[in-house]
């Protein structure tokens, strides 16, 4: 029953993946991603990671991606035929050949890594909020708090970059 | 009981994925997609490893990628935006104002 949940989300995963990097359009590109992250919560949720998908749900596929909309459709980007479009042919394919050697490389390593243990049970709290929470507030307290100064400049770098410049010639 | 190495090589085509995407796509929108999509197979593995070795510091760090792609997000749209307003294009071949 596991394995077939698993294989169902693997499968989901990889082909809303597939269809995100093949598309041109930025808007179907999105709801694909939305799709991948959304399977990929249920793959956090099979391995008892509750908090983290519930937070991938609210967080990725939420707050993140509509950001993404928002800004796709404020830019209001027309298609158009790209002039070099023989050239980049070119570059794609040697891109997708570079990186599927990579692929390769990187799924026959992972395929000899040594499971640590094969099948370790878990108690109950694993990946509850109150057990990460409870990582979050004593082991990893200083992490927290940079990371809380982070998100305060990422939110005054973002307003400051996008808002319109006053313009001092005029007036 | 899905085995490790089943996740671990899930994430690994799921990276590639995000990073064929990333070269072959001219689209900047598009390419800050595939490195959120690269970003999520990173997270991927780290909580498989985090389950198999019965450890929740993975989560940690999961949680912290997450508020740095959060914020990365933020900023690099922002400078989107800001760029669009410049030049309307989201074509990064036509953005080589620093190419010197």
């Amino acid at each position: 029953m596991e394995l077939l949940v698993f294989y169902a989300f693997c499968v989901g995963a990889v082909v809303s993946a597939l269809l995100m990097v093949t598309t041109k359009r930025p808007v179907r590109a999105a709801m694909s991603l939305v799709a991948t992250m959304s399977f990929l919560a249920g793959l956090y949720a099979l391995l008892n990671a509750h908090l983290i998908a519930v937070l991938q749900l609210i967080v990725y596929a939420g707050a993140i991606m509509v950001l993404f909309l928002f800004v796709i459709m404020l830019l209001n980007i027309e298609e158009k035929e790209g002039k070099l479009a023989k050239n980049v042919f070119f570059i794609q394919l040697a891109g997708t050949v570079v990186v599927g050697i990579l692929m390769v490389a990187m799924v026959v390593v992972m395929n000899k890594i040594g499971a640590p243990v094969a099948a370790v049970a878990v108690d109950e709290t694993f990946g509850t909020t109150k057990a990460v929470g409870w990582m979050l507030f004593t082991k990893y307290l200083l992490p927290f708090e940079i990371a809380s100064v982070l998100l305060l400049a990422a939110i005054v770098g973002a307003v400051i970059l996008a808002k319109r410049r006053i313009d001092n010639s005029g007036s | 009981m899905v085995s490790l190495n089943a996740y671990l090589m899930l994430g690994a085509v799921l990276f590639s994925i995000g990073a064929v995407g990333v070269l072959a796509h001219r689209n900047a929108l598009i390419i800050y997609m595939c490195i959120e999509l690269m970003l999520n197979a990173v997270n991927l593995t780290i909580v498989a490893f985090s389950r198999f070795l019965n450890s929740l510091d993975g989560h940690v760090y999961v949680f912290m990628i997450m508020t740095v792609a959060a914020a990365e997000a933020a900023v690099g749209l922002a400078i989107l935006i800001a760029l669009f307003r410049n030049k309307p294009t989201v074509d990064v071949d036509e953005i080589n104002l620093s190419k010197g």
